[in-house]
């Protein structure tokens, strides 16, 4: 089974997407939900365009490799790997608990479909790289793909790894950045300032793409155009996007890192995603 | 220690200057049988029946010896560039991939840059990556910046991680094959160049997790591992001279540590027991035994010849062996003075 495994609309596959994430954090009253509801939409184009998997076969050798090198971006993650059918939808209630296989950080050794263990960020696109080698000694045509946020690119080894997969030619490598400008202690661009992003990835080799990371027909189109660029080099689509997207007072809150939800937010959240308002 | 870079040390015609080939990676003594490269060599001979092995460079190849597997195979040698997280990274990666990365570059450098990377790219995960080190402990006069007294310590308290240190080349050549069979992280301190060959006249044979009884005698027992246990077979030969008869049990795996031979020897016979070892006298093999044994009873007596918890000068390695206590005749003073 390939990437489209069923009619039903990306944005559909988004609003699903953001409905287990927002139930799996109200599991624990609190998390990283904004990160979820503004990657959801890079999710559901990833899962469910991009990818080639087998749902009943998470480690089939055939698969493009999808690697979460921001360890707390996994309840959106998983949110994925539900609507995927790789994790089973009972298992929301679990997460973050004790012996859960959702642990609040992403494991490769707890979850099926997490490929490697994030947490101590920058250490995805190095992987990767090993990843685009290995596949390429095999003579494989898997791709790998990277999520990483705006926050890794503080860390010089992203940098290390950048100038590594140009050199090499890396061109079955596609890294996504998310860019929603928010990051532990506030404002990304206000801590370490990447900018101008376009321009140094394109400096270091890479075919650059730059994109409403909420607009799925744009997500589309750039995640398609990444695979089919001809170019020998790696692939970056840069994704700007919001932080709580979907869910006005999630998008309005200024410091939305790690949120706290009161009980009764929660069903009012879930009502903004289901009122369709997600997309 | 303070040093005083304004004071201008006294400059005299002397005899015989070290030069600065001592101070890079000289610890063969002038008639001392050696074998080169012995971990290139030994990779190039796996590589021949294992088509997975591939060899990974942090601009280091030609000074750990890997320069000999990528001549052999060039198809099969990643260099990565002056990166050493990214070295580890990769090497993570490609044995996701299902290959065996040799990754390697200078003990200092995988320890105090790479450590994180090592520690959840590769060891958390269990991932079949070999790291092979040059310039453990005390085996360059470049000082700090090169010198990885402290690379056992570091290491020692990742789970997961096998730790090999060798003592010459004919366990280098003998390790390299283990530890590709080896399911799991390994971490192996090199000898690199012109290595010596000593251990060629005990019959022996490396095996991942166990110590060995190279020669025993009934007063002194040696514990020790790398080249130190080379220094131990000449101290005791030394000591043998003024009627002490010294064993050596060398211990070529730091971790696991081989805990029931150790005990075995150290309850025998009621020998002082002297742990020698090319690192620090915090977090190596000296208090992985001492906690051991004090575990098990032991009440004998105990000594410890490791570097001291310093940093290190810059010079000739000759010098800095005798300077630090762990040059064959130093430990035999040190022996006879203690007993």
């Amino acid at each position: 089974m390939t990437g489209k495994i069923s009619n039903t609309s990306l944005e559909q596959r988004a609003r699903n997407i953001r409905r287990h994430a927002l139930r799996m954090a109200e599991v624990q009253g609190q998390g990283y939900i904004a990160q979820a509801l503004g990657i959801a939409d890079v999710l559901a184009v990833s899962y469910f365009d991009g990818l080639n998997y087998r749902a009943h076969d998470p480690e089939w050798e055939g698969r493009d490799r999808f690697l979460l090198s921001i360890g707390h971006y996994a309840i959106a993650l998983y949110a994925a790997l539900i609507e995927a059918g790789i994790i089973p939808e009972d298992e929301i209630e679990t997460y973050g608990s004790d012996d859960s296989r959702l642990p609040m950080s992403g494991m490769a050794s707890y979850t099926p479909g997490m490929e490697i263990t994030g947490g101590s960020l920058g250490q995805g696109l190095s992987i990767a790289v090993g990843m685009c080698l290995g596949l390429k000694r095999k003579q494989s045509g898997s791709f790998v793909y990277n999520l990483l946020s705006d926050g890794e690119l503080d860390e010089g080894s992203t940098w290390e790894a950048a100038m590594s997969a140009a050199s090499f030619g890396l061109d079955n490598l596609i890294a996504i950045v998310d860019v929603n400008n928010m990051q532990a202690d506030g404002p990304s661009k206000g801590i370490l300032n990447f900018e101008p992003l376009h321009e140094k990835f394109a400096a270091f080799g890479w075919h650059v793409q730059r994109v409403d990371g909420n607009v799925i027909a744009d997500l589309v189109t750039a995640f398609r155009a990444a695979r089919a660029c001809g170019q020998r080099k790696p692939r970056v689509i840069i994704c700007d996007t919001k932080m709580g997207k979907g869910v006005d007072f999630l998008e309005a809150r200024e410091r939305n890192h790690f949120l706290r939800v009161e009980p009764e937010e929660w069903s009012r959240a879930l009502e903004a995603i289901n009122a369709g308002r997600a997309s | 220690m303070m040093r005083d870079k304004y004071s201008r040390p006294h400059v005299a015609a002397q005899g015989v200057r070290l030069k600065t080939s001592a101070m890079i990676a000289s610890i063969a003594g002038d008639d001392q049988p050696t074998r080169m490269a012995p971990f290139g060599t030994a990779l190039v001979e796996l590589a021949k029946s294992r088509p997975d092995v591939v060899g990974l460079s942090a601009d280091l190849a030609k000074y750990t010896d890997l320069h000999v597997f990528a001549q052999a195979h060039p198809d099969r040698f990643y260099q990565m560039g002056m990166a050493e997280q990214l070295l580890m990274g990769a090497a993570a990666g490609l044995a996701r991939e299902g290959f065996l990365p040799f990754a390697t570059t200078y003990a200092v450098f995988a320890s105090r840059r790479a450590y994180d990377f090592i520690c959840m790219a590769i060891a958390e995960e269990n991932l079949n990556v070999k790291i092979a080190c040059a310039l453990p402990g005390l085996t360059t006069g470049y000082g700090p910046s090169h010198q990885a007294t402290e690379d056992l310590a570091i290491f020692r308290g990742l789970p997961n991680l096998t730790i090999i240190d060798p003592c010459d080349a004919l366990e280098i050549e003998q390790a390299v094959p283990a530890v590709a069979e080896h399911q799991g992280p390994v971490y192996m301190r090199l000898l690199r160049g012109k290595v010596p060959l000593v251990l060629d006249k005990y019959d022996y044979r490396f095996e991942i997790g166990k110590a060995k009884l190279l020669r025993d005698g009934s007063d002194v027992l040696f514990i020790s591992s790398g080249l130190m246990t080379m220094r131990a077979l000449e101290a005791a030969a030394e000591l043998e001279r003024s009627g002490t008869r010294a064993a050596v049990l060398h211990v070529g795996t730091i971790k696991p540590l081989d805990t029931e031979t150790i005990l075995n020897e150290a309850m025998r016979g009621g020998r002082a027991v002297v742990v020698a070892e090319n690192h620090t006298v915090v977090g190596g093999l000296g208090e992985a035994v001492a906690r051991h044994l004090v575990l098990n009873g032991f009440s004998g007596r105990f000594h410890h010849i490791g570097l001291p918890d310093a940093f290190l000068d810059a010079g000739a390695l000759p010098t800095l062996h005798d300077r630090y206590g762990i040059s064959s005749q130093r430990m035999a003073e040190t022996i006879r003075n203690w007993l």
